[in-house]
């Protein structure tokens, strides 16, 4: 139910709480309502949940968590 | 898809797994709040990484499951009236009331729609004045933002003949309500990412003090929850009870304001009764005053209805984490997804049907 899945932005509109774009998931692409990101800018990635974005993707600290996942466990050996 | 695949990589798996067993010295029962969680560490088989003395109990964290009987036998029969558009997201419509489901009353000639948003009964509001269109509101606080969002736009664009039925729940309150009962095994937490995404994680903080309880925000991609029990884990064995947050890439600490904004608004915290569990105070959100107008239950005359549960199921016991689905006695037999008796095995999320789909034998 709370399933939210990340998705690129590719088109802005619309402003305030009417602000909306088109945002595209593995090749498909839906309209979703942007009226909670409103710093959000084109090529951003966003969570999407029941067709609103409630987060924009943190770049550095998606890659920070990546670059835990690899090196952990380095350390001890 | 970027943000997913990199996250669910084997071979990273196999090192936190074994970052986990190292720092791994005594038992400890962590629970996933979140549904979502739940599916995925019972799909991925994610337990199966774990030393034996770690066990995830499944929490309560799955909207579907614990809408208590009393509102689906609302939602049948106000989506079997006459000039009604009935909308739902599609999990819900498969959930049996006391006699029947969605779909039957569909089947019946009700005008029942699977929606992908709230907007999308608001627009159907604008398209059909001459019918009434009712919106099915079930969710925690991740999808609270968007049914908000539906109601207090159709009060500012003035249309009348739109209403929501409420069945909202809130994640704190429930872990206050299972790490106060005496039955309670729960050491540590793993808190729903979307939630927090949406609310922030300020809220965790008295729970953590209070219980002496590791409250650590997770993500829904198996290396996500894997890390997020590692950071759970290591607390506990060092005597630590903070909140972290691992699912950083989403979740800040304030959460989405805008969103909150939003929510303050259109909704206030009512008392709720959870399906398997109870009433819990303040449990949940309700219509504010300025928005009761759009409250489905008061327009259609429904908000006296209860409905007890059924005797054998231990759903609610499931729910706390106190036994696991196999130790029911109806479990696979007179229970099934779909012919659910209880809470958890009414939607894939719940602990029971993902038992029931990934480990039935």
């Amino acid at each position: 139910m709370c399933l939210a899945i990340p998705g690129k932005v590719k088109e802005i509109y619309g402003e305030d709480l009417n602000k909306k774009g088109k945002v595209e998931f593995g090749g498909a692409i839906k309209e979703v309502s942007l009226a909670y990101v409103p710093e959000v800018r084109d090529d951003d990635y966003v969570i999407v949940h029941a067709g609103f974005a409630i987060s924009i993707v943190d770049e550095d600290e998606a890659r920070e968590t990546l670059e835990y996942f690899k090196q952990i466990g380095e350390m001890e050996q | 898809m970027k943000y997913l695949d990199e996250y669910r990589d084997p071979e990273s798996a196999a090192r936190i797994s074994k970052e986990i067993r190292r720092i791994t010295t005594k038992p400890h029962v962590i629970m996933e709040i979140c549904g979502g969680q739940t599916h995925a560490i019972v799909k991925y088989g994610i337990d199966e990484f774990l030393p034996e003395q770690i066990e995830l109990v499944h929490g309560p964290g799955c909207p579907v499951c614990v809408t208590p009987l009393e509102i689906i036998d609302k939602a049948i029969e106000i989506a079997a009236k006459r000039r009604i558009i009935f909308c739902s997201f599609g999990d819900m419509l498969r959930v049996s009331g006391s006699d029947k489901d969605l779909l039957s009353v569909k089947a019946e000639g009700g005008d029942v729609r699977i929606v992908y948003s709230p907007l999308d009964a608001l627009g159907l509001a604008q398209k059909n004045p001459d019918c009434e269109v009712v919106f099915f509101a079930v969710g925690f606080e991740t999808t609270a933002p968007a049914n908000a969002m539906a109601v207090y736009q159709a009060k500012r664009q003035g249309v009348k003949n739109f209403s929501i039925l409420v069945s909202h729940v809130l994640v704190p309150p429930a872990m206050e309500a299972i790490l106060s009962s005496k039955n309670n095994r729960v050491k540590g937490f793993l808190a729903a990412g979307h939630v927090c995404t949406v609310m922030g994680y300020h809220e965790y903080g008295p729970i953590a003090e209070k219980y002496r309880v590791p409250v650590v925000v997770t993500g829904f991609e198996p290396l996500d929850i894997l890390r997020g029990i590692e950071m759970c884990v290591k607390q506990l064995e060092e005597g630590r009870f903070e909140v972290e947050n691992q699912y950083t890439r989403s979740v800040k600490e304030e959460g989405n304001i805008t969103a909150q904004d939003i929510i303050k608004k259109v909704f206030k915290a009512i008392p709720r009764k959870w399906r398997g569990i109870g009433e819990i105070p303040q449990s949940g959100l309700g219509l504010s005053d300025e928005y009761k107008d759009f409250d489905a239950e008061l327009k259609f005359g429904v908000a006296h209805y209860t409905k007890e549960e059924s005797s054998v199921c231990i759903s609610g016991l499931i729910l706390q984490g106190v036994k696991k689905p196999h130790e029911c006695p109806a479990f696979g037999k007179e229970c099934r997804p779909e012919k659910p008796l209880g809470a958890t095995m009414v939607s894939s999320e719940g602990a029971c049907a993902a038992y029931y789909r990934y480990r039935k034998k």
